[in-house]
Parts: structure tokens; C-alpha cells; sequence
């Protein structure tokens, strides 16, 4: 059995910025255990630029965003594993990982988890029809173009509006193919409007709200997909079905934290972003184990990975050189009118008044609202929003004051006030 | 000239070919697929069911309690996955009472021990999640499930291993009539003679047999669309949960799998397309909807994917196992649906007896009657996990990280003979893929592994055989 | 008066552009300079960055990620990929390596935006 002060679980972004923070605190010994060839995770496959205004700013591409992390982990010497896949972590911080050279048996005084999410599935929304090949998720067909350099098809369906998605539209254009739509479920779209307008605008790619895909055709590859307007309750409207010859379907229908590892260290896991349920040290149920990254919440830009993922590394190292028997009570934010979760989603009594961010995503699109924050019924923040919808990540930055309120109130909700 | 020709390598033709196997025979099984269990053996509810749903007297009834009792046995023997987990017929009314009765009756006459009756609170004792509505249940201890598609693998690998030929992309579209033996004509030009040809072809063993016999039959293919949920929320069920026929027809159950999913399904829709395996937007929502009335709970969010199979069904309800009456060595399994899968043993038996007598075959003496299965590492124990990667280092290294699949169990998958030959066999066989993501994360590295190991251009690399080809070309070009 | 949504960050900005005085045009609806700057841009001269990859010979993976470095001309977009289908490099392959010099007279390179090392 190994033993590490802190063992860091997927070396993306999210990985490679807790790593350095633990480092600069003063950790010395600690691992980062990455399955794939390649630190960097699935930046290095997201190939377009976007990425690192808030934190370098300047404009930067997945491949060379990630670049500037590994670069700076291998500056420090910290110590990495590649090809290593962990398939358990235990309520007790044990982790047993596989590789080429062999089973790796760690105990870890700490553990972040910072693994990631995946796509849902065609199967996670129930899109009837053929089960043939041409069927991917976003990323997939993301991997295969600008990784392994193949074309996953020449005339692309694209269902959902998530970025992936509107990413892909512009790629398979570049590389020759035809997009005929993107189809979207909801009557907004989940994806950052940039995107919308330089991925789909600027090609003329009809963007349809509120349709969605109730039929694959083709025996054995794609050959056409069957759309149909919904209602308002999401049910397809079979009169309007339409029919769009295709030889690909791409599926951008939503991430989900990759919990499998959290699951089974029996860490409290929200019903609502299916990652785990953190206090403002961003760590789970298990003392000891934190998450950060799109396994703890998927994020909208890597940015915000890197610095809830700082913040990790930060409390992972202060955990670990603290007396661990403090324990403190906490509360739980309730989340109302709209708000559909905030992480943290619990904040500890003690008292520490040090600035602390909230994060949420809200239901629906709104317009004109206040975004507020109150404790034991004192609106404690509120500012006033043009405009909130799912897609975009909404941030609350809470000073000193408005932290020590927080913490000393026994009901603490965050909620939209209607300004109509 | 073969002494046996086996048409169809579903689970009746790859039991029979095993079976037949155990004589000096020389047996060749043609597959009009790229693999075996690629039709309804592949979509199907995987139950052995006890066999106190069939109508005594019946060759189903017969063969299905003669099969269910040996799959303990053979699932040792042929490593496959096999659990007895019991089942559940579901009454929601008190009225149904009596036709719970009429059912344990009927299983009592067929020859099916470990039946009771209980009562919704003793269900929901053993399974929460029932709903409160159900107030009788008949409890069949002894039903079990199967990994269908392993169970056909298994029993063609080892078929293999004693000397039967499996060849592919054979589609039969005539048998011609001589003295004494068959000549099966392929699509592609090909012609076998043999002595004996047993039709096993499933959705087509009517065409097969009305292609040379003036006896004809037909099958009407029968489609049952499923949802199949993650393994996260196996809690749901241990226990098969059937509904209570009613005159609204046929239940939907809900499920366990042998690897922990829980399956939801099937409908029941007559379709002429015997080739249609397409899910419906109605036909999902059907059996999720019915599924409901079972387990209120259901969580919609949890299901990964869906599929459909058909069941070859005639109009007589019964199987059709026997010589034909008007054409010399043709043997006949037609229409073999549910129970089909639970029976398939027992018939395999009885046909390899049926051959062995017409063809006064003798025992083989060197008969292997062990087949291993793929090592897979999420079985492993630390100690095996270290000497497996000690041994081949491609145990350590994990492709699928849903289901935990290394790349040395598919790449094995591939070596095997039957092997993979492109996504769904990989998946069939070792389960990368089948897992939560549906192959998101390793398609890619699966489809590198087929292109090592097949020695095929990546463009040449397919989901399920010619056609379905999962790329278009290179980029740029 | 023409909308834009401001692509430069994901904040997404609406912006409304007057154009009646193509001398002074009047930016509003934008949080930063860059925003100003792009709806001028708009108006006058719209420009995209370019991101697409490289076939890589000899190297560890088949191709390699490219940018042009500043945004070119949106009706460039097109030809300035053409380019691309014709370029092959060898490995190795590094960050900020030029793999076309002065796309189509713009002054603005394809760099590589990943490292390829070699086999």
C-alpha cells in the first residue's frame, strides 16, 4: 500500500489546477492518477479558441490552455501517473487504479476528485428508431475529427444546442460536411449565444427551438431523421413531422458528473447536478475527499474550472495539516423560485469570514430578475439580472460581511425575485 | 457432403450444434449475419422462465421445464452468466386471486416445483418498490436469467472447440431436393450438400422450410421494445416482476439483468419487416407507461438505451421440432418464441437425439465439454488483478470505463473463435460499451483495437457488419 | 442601427451598432473595449478566428490543432482552409509553430495549437 498526503483522481484541468494550488500551499506529496495517454484531459480536444480570457487573458484553444498547465505541474515536479485508471475509492480514502504496470493500492490522507463528466446518451432521452452506426455524441465525433483525423459522416443532423453541439456544427463544415439543422428541445438554447452566432449564424445552419428527434431511419448507417415540433410540456406534436435526410446524428443533450468513484465512496451525491454535495471547502460527505470541475458541477468555461479547482487544491491542503477533529454544524441553502441548486449547497457554522462565491444555475430563462441571497429572512445580496437563463452559470460573490451572515444563520436561501 | 448442416446460429442453433457435437459428425452452421446471436437471441428479456406459463401438453410446456432445470449445470460448464433469481406474477386486483391459482395449477401439472401464492405485503417484503396496488402474487422460486447472447457465445465457442464449422455472411436462399442429402444455396453463390439440415432460422425458419417443402408455414415476426436502466438503480429489483395477463393482453415486466441493469419491456406489435428491430416513440412510451403500474418509482432519468427484438410466433402457439414430413433430412424448429430461450437446452437434446438415431452417429470420446470464459478484470480479486497484469499488461489498461473492460478481454473477444468482428460483437462478448456512457468514451479505442487485430483499414470498421460503417473517411481529404 | 452579439468572451454581450455614419460608427450594448472594437469590426470588416487541424507525418498522433493568430476576414474563412487540406507537417510539432506564414496575404499565420511528438 502507497501512501500520499493527497492523491488528485483525473489529471484535465480541473486536476492539473488543484495540483498546483495544493503545491503552492506547500504539498509536497501528493499524485495526480490520469486514465488517458495525456494530461490535459478533454481540452486537447477542443481544438477552438474560447478558452482563458478570465484566466491568462487571452484567447486560447483547449490544447494549448491545457499547455499551460501541464507545463506548469511539470515545472513544479509534481508527480503524475498516465494511463492509470482508478476504479475504486473507498469511504476509508483508499484508491485502487490499474495500469500497464499493474495494481496500484494508495492510501491518501486526501482525495480530490476531479474526474470529469460524460454525455448522456441517444438512450438518456429515449429517441426512438434504427439502431444503426451513425449515432454519436458530440464529443465523440469531436474525438474522432480532431484527434484521430477521421470523418464520423458527410450530412449531420446535430439534436441539442448544448456548446459541444454548435462546436461540432462549425467543425464538420470546416472539414467539408453539410449540417442541415440543429434541433433543440427547449425553447432557448443551452449553449453560450458566441456560439451560436460564430458556429451557426456565420454558416447559415438553421437552429430549430423547441423541436426534437422522434425517429432514426436507416438499417445500417443513418439515412434520415424524423423531427417533430413539441408542446409545451416537451411532447412531441406528430403532426409536424418532418423528415431530413442525414447520414450522422450528433447528440449534445447534456454532460453528467462522472460520480461512479464519488457513489462508491458512499459520498453524498445531489439529486440535482449529480455530483457530490459539497460545503464551502468544496468537500463531500466523506471528510477528507473533496471534488471540483465538471465531476462536482458541469461548467460552462474551463475558466471557472480552474478556479473552483484552485480552491480545491487550497482546502485539500489545509485539511490535511489541520486538526481533523473540528467538526462543525452546517447549514443547507434551500434553493427556491427558479434557483435549481448552488454549490456549495451546504456552508459551515465556524468562523471564517473570508470572501466565498457561490455558484447556480437557474430552471428556465428569465428576464428582469434579482438574483438575492437571504439569511433567516434578511436579504443579505441582491442584484438585479437583465437576464438568467440555464445555459449560463450565474455566480454570487459574497464579502466579509455577507459571509460572516451566512454563516451564523440557521435558513439561508437564494432564490429570483421577480422585478415584472 | 456434411453429415449436418445447421441453419441459423441464434441460441437453437448454436445448443443444437453443441449438442451434436458430442458425436463424430462433420457439422457445418451457416449464419446469414457477421456473428452468432444476432437476431432474436440478442433482444430478448433474458428470463428462464419456470414453465407454469405455458399450456400443458404443449412441446413448450414440455421443453421449457426440461431446459430451465439444467441452465445451473451448464451455466458452470460453459461459464456463462446464469442467476436463479425468482419471479413474481403480479395481481392488482383481488379478483385475480383465481387465476393465480389457474397458474400455479398449471405450472403444478407441468412439472414446476417451488410455487406459492402470496400476498402484496409479502411481495413488497421482499420488494419494496412494488406497488401498493398489487395485492396477489404467484412466487415462482425457481425462474431464473440469463445473459442470452453470452449463453449463444458460449455454446458456439465450444461447438468450435469440438469441430463444428460456423461460417458467415451465408444467407440460405434455396434448398434443392436430392436422393439422399440437401443442397443449401447461399445468396452469394455458395452450395453445401449434407445429409441432414436442421433449420433454425428463426424470424425465417418459415421461408427456410416452405423454400423446399410442400408443408408450408408462417411466422409472423412479434416486436417487443425495451428500456433498459443503469446498474445504479438495480436496487429497483432482484426479482423478475411479471404482470398478470389480463384480457388487455400480455404484461410488461420488469427486470434484473445478470449484469445488474434493470430491463423494462416487451411490447407485443405483429410487423411484416421481419428484419425491423427500429424502437417506437409509441412503443417505448407503451412500455414504459404499463412498467409503472409495477414499480410507480421507475426513474425515466436512469434508462441508457433501448432496443427491440422480434419473436418468431405461429399462429398455433406451439413449437413446430421435427423432421419434415415430406422432405428427407429436413429438420424443422420453427417458431420457437418464448420460452424459447429457457427451452433451448432441453430441445437441443432432444433434436441431437433425433439426428443421432437418423444418422446412427457414435459418441465422440474426446468430447470437451468446458468452455472458459473471458477473463474479465471487474471479477478480479487484487491477487488475480496482479497476476492477470503480470501476464499480459493489457489487463491493466482499461477501454470501457463504465463496465471496466480491458483491452486484453477484447482483444481476446476478437481472437476467439467465433470472435468479434466489429462494435456490437465486442459489446456482446466482454461489455465494453454496454455501460452508462454507451460507448461515448471508447469507441474510438475500440474501433483502434478491431483495426490492430482484424487488420483493416478504420474506415473498413463497423457497428454490426457490412454497411454500418462508422466513419467516412480522413479528414482533409 | 444593426445587432451583434459580441462573440469575444462568452458574456455574450447584445450590442447595437449605429452604421449611419460609417466615419463614427457608435458602439452600445458592449462591457469592454474589445466589444466596441468588434462591432466596428462587424460593420466594416467582420473577422473570425480559424481553428482546424493538420495532417502530422511521422508523428505520435495523425494530426495536430491549428489557429490562425488573430482573426482574418470572414470571407476568407473558406480559402484560408483550402490551405489547410493541402499542408502536411512533419513531426515534431509544438505550440506556436508556424505552419502557414501570411495566410492569404491577411499577414496572419496557422500556428499549431498542440504538441505532436514524434514516433
Amino acid at each position: 500500500m502507497e501512501k500520499y498526503n493527497l492523491v488528485i483522481v483525473g489529471g484535465g484541468p480541473a486536476g492539473l489546477a488543484a495540483a498546483i494550488s495544493a503545491y503552492d500551499k506547500g504539498e509536497r506529496n501528493m499524485i495526480i492518477l490520469e486514465r488517458e495517454p495525456k494530461l490535459g484531459g478533454i481540452l486537447n480536444q477542443c481544438i477552438h479558441n474560447g478558452f482563458g480570457l478570465h484566466t491568462f487573458n487571452e484567447e486560447l484553444t483547449g490544447p494549448e490552455y491545457a499547455q499551460r498547465y501541464i507545463d506548469e505541474v511539470k515545472k513544479r515536479n509534481i508527480k503524475y501517473l498516465l494511463n492509470t485508471t482508478v476504479i475504486n475509492v473507498s469511504d476509508k480514502k483508499e484508491i485502487k487504479a490499474l495500469s500497464e504496470d499493474g495494481l496500484l493500492n494508495i492510501e491518501a490522507k486526501a482525495i480530490i476528485l476531479s474526474c470529469g463528466c460524460r454525455e448522456r446518451p441517444r438512450g438518456g432521452i429515449n429517441i426512438a428508431g434504427a439502431r444503426c452506426a451513425g449515432i454519436y455524441s458530440a464529443g465523440t465525433a469531436q474525438k474522432l475529427v480532431n484527434i484521430e483525423g477521421y470523418m464520423p459522416g458527410k450530412e449531420v443532423v446535430i439534436l441539442g444546442s448544448g456548446d459541444i453541439g454548435l462546436i461540432m456544427a462549425r467543425r464538420m463544415i470546416f472539414e467539408g460536411a453539410k449540417v442541415k439543422a440543429v434541433v433543440e428541445l427547449m425553447p432557448y438554447s443551452s449553449g453560450l449565444n458566441r456560439n451560436i452566432v460564430q458556429c451557426l449564424n456565420d454558416f447559415n445552419i438553421p437552429l430549430m427551438f423547441s423541436h426534437t428527434v422522434v425517429d432514426i431511419k436507416g438499417k445500417k448507417r443513418v439515412e434520415s431523421v424524423v423531427i417533430a415540433e413539441v408542446d409545451e410540456r416537451l411532447n412531441p406534436k406528430m403532426e409536424t413531422c418532418q423528415e431530413i435526410k442525414c447520414d450522422t446524428l450528433l447528440l449534445s443533450v447534456g454532460l453528467l458528473p462522472e460520480n461512479e468513484l464519488a457513489r462508491g465512496a458512499s459520498v453524498d451525491l445531489s439529486r440535482i447536478t449529480r455530483g457530490a454535495i459539497v460545503d464551502d471547502q468544496l468537500m463531500t460527505s466523506i471528510p477528507g475527499i473533496f471534488e471540483c470541475g465538471n465531476v462536482l458541477h458541469v461548467h460552462d468555461l474551463v475558466d471557472y474550472v480552474s478556479e473552483e479547482a484552485k480552491e480545491a487544491g487550497e482546502k485539500a491542503y489545509e485539511y490535511i495539516y489541520s486538526s481533523k477533529d473540528e467538526s462543525y454544524e452546517k447549514t443547507l441553502i434551500k434553493t427556491e423560485n427558479g434557483v435549481r441548486y448552488t454549490v456549495p449547497e451546504l456552508i459551515i457554522k465556524n468562523d471564517d469570514y473570508n470572501p466565498l462565491t457561490l455558484k447556480l444555475r437557474v430552471g428556465n430563462v428569465y428576464k428582469k430578475v434579482k438574483l438575492e441571497v437571504s439569511c433567516d429572512g434578511d436579504v443579505i445580496y441582491s442584484r438585479m439580472r437583465p437576464v438568467v437563463a440555464p445555459g449560463e452559470m450565474e455566480k454570487i460573490d459574497l464579502k466579509s460581511e455577507q459571509v460572516e451572515k451566512l454563516r451564523k444563520a440557521t435558513e439561508i436561501k437564494v432564490y429570483l425575485r421577480s422585478q415584472e | 457432403m456434411f453429415d449436418v448442416l445447421i441453419i441459423g446460429s441464434g441460441i437453437i442453433g448454436t445448443t443444437i450444434a453443441r449438442e451434436l457435437s458430442k458425436y463424430n459428425a462433420n457439422i457445418l452452421v451457416l449464419e446469414k449475419e457477421n456473428d452468432v446471436s444476432c437476431g432474436t437471441t440478442k433482444a430478448n428479456s433474458g428470463i428462464v422462465h419456470a414453465g407454469f406459463d405455458a399450456v400443458p401438453g404443449t412441446l413448450k410446456a414440455k421443453f421449457n421445464v426440461l431446459g430451465a432445470k439444467m441452465f445451473p449445470e451448464l451455466a458452470k460448464e460453459l461459464e456463462f452468466p446464469y442467476k436463479k433469481n425468482g419471479a413474481f406474477v403480479l395481481s392488482f386486483t383481488k379478483e385475480g386471486l383465481s387465476n393465480l391459482e389457474k397458474l400455479l395449477e398449471r405450472g403444478k401439472t407441468n412439472g414446476v416445483e417451488n410455487l406459492s401464492i402470496i400476498t402484496g405485503d409479502e411481495v413488497r417484503s421482499i420488494e419494496p418498490n412494488v406497488s401498493t396496488e398489487v395485492e396477489y402474487a404467484l412466487y415462482a422460486k425457481d425462474s431464473g436469467i440469463v445473459s442470452p447472447y453470452e449463453m449463444c457465445i458460449a455454446f458456439a465457442e465450444n461447438a468450435v472447440t469440438n469441430g463444428v464449422k460456423f461460417e458467415f455472411l451465408k444467407k440460405v436462399t434455396n434448398i434443392i431436393k436430392n436422393n439422399d442429402y440437401l443442397t443449401v444455396e447461399c445468396e452469394d453463390g455458395s452450395k453445401y450438400d449434407s445429409k441432414v439440415v436442421i433449420n433454425c432460422a428463426g424470424v425465417y425458419s418459415d421461408e427456410i422450410n416452405n423454400y423446399v417443402s410442400k408443408e408450408k408455414y408462417k411466422i409472423t415476426a412479434r416486436k417487443g421494445e425495451y428500456c433498459l436502466l443503469d446498474k445504479e438503480f438495480s436496487y429497483i429489483t432482484k426479482t423478475t416482476l411479471f404482470q398478470l395477463p389480463t384480457k388487455m393482453g400480455k404484461g410488461i415486466l420488469v427486470a434484473p439483468s445478470t449484469h445488474s441493469n434493470i430491463l423494462v419491456g416487451p411490447t407485443a406489435l405483429d410487423i411484416q419487416d421481419k428484419d425491423d428491430t427500429d424502437t417506437s416513440y409509441f412503443g417505448l412510451k407503451e412500455a414504459w407507461d404499463k412498467a409503472l403500474l409495477t414499480v410507480p418509482t421507475l426513474p425515466k432519468g436512469g434508462i441508457i438505451t433501448q432496443f427491440s427484438g422480434l419473436r418468431p410466433h405461429l399462429d398455433t402457439d406451439d413449437y413446430v421440432i421435427e423432421f419434415s414430413k415430406d422432405v428427407k433430412g429436413l429438420y424443422n424448429c420453427i417458431g420457437i418464441e418464448s420460452p424459447g430461450l429457457a427451452s433451448s437446452p432441453a430441445i437441443a437434446i432432444y433434436v441431437a437425439n433425433e439426428i443421432k438415431d437418423y444418422l446412427n452417429l457414435s459418441k465422440k470420446d474426446n468430447f470437451i465439454s468446458h468452455r472458459y470464459a473471458i477473463k474479465a478484470i471487474r471479477n478480479m480479486n487484487d491477487a488475480e488483478l496482479i497476476a492477470a497484469i503480470n501476464e499480459n499488461k493489457d489487463y491493466g489498461h482499461v477501454v470501457c470505463r463504465c463496465e471496466v473492460v480491458s483491452e486484453a478481454e477484447i482483444r481476446e473477444a476478437i481472437r476467439r473463435n467465433p470472435g468479434a468482428k466489429d462494435l456490437d460483437g465486442v459489446k456482446r462478448r466482454v461489455r465494453a460499451g454496454m455501460g452508462r456512457c454507451q460507448m461515448g468514451f471508447c469507441t474510438p479505442k475500440i474501433m483502434q483495437i478491431l483495426h490492430e487485430e482484424l487488420n483493416i483499414p478504420l474506415e473498413e470498421i463497423t457497428k454490426k457488419g457490412d454497411g454500418s460503417n462508422l466513419l467516412e473517411g480522413r479528414i482533409k481529404e | 442601427m444593426r445587432e451583434f452579439i459580441c462573440i469575444n468572451c462568452p458574456l455574450g454581450c447584445q450590442l447595437k451598432v449605429d452604421d449611419s455614419d460609417l466615419n463614427n460608427i457608435k458602439v452600445t450594448g458592449n462591457t469592454c473595449k474589445r466589444g466596441e472594437r468588434y462591432g466596428i469590426d462587424e460593420v466594416l470588416n467582420p473577422k473570425r478566428m480559424v481553428t482546424s487541424s493538420v495532417v502530422v507525418l511521422n508523428g505520435k498522433e495523425n494530426v495536430v490543432s491549428v489557429k490562425t493568430k488573430e482573426a482574418i476576414p470572414k470571407g476568407l474563412i473558406f480559402e484560408s482552409l483550402e490551405l489547410l487540406k493541402n499542408t502536411k507537417v512533419e513531426a515534431p510539432v509544438n505550440i506556436g509553430d508556424i505552419i502557414i506564414k501570411n495566410v492569404l496575404n491577411t499577414g496572419v499565420d496557422f500556428v499549431a495549437t498542440r504538441n505532436v511528438e514524434r514516433n
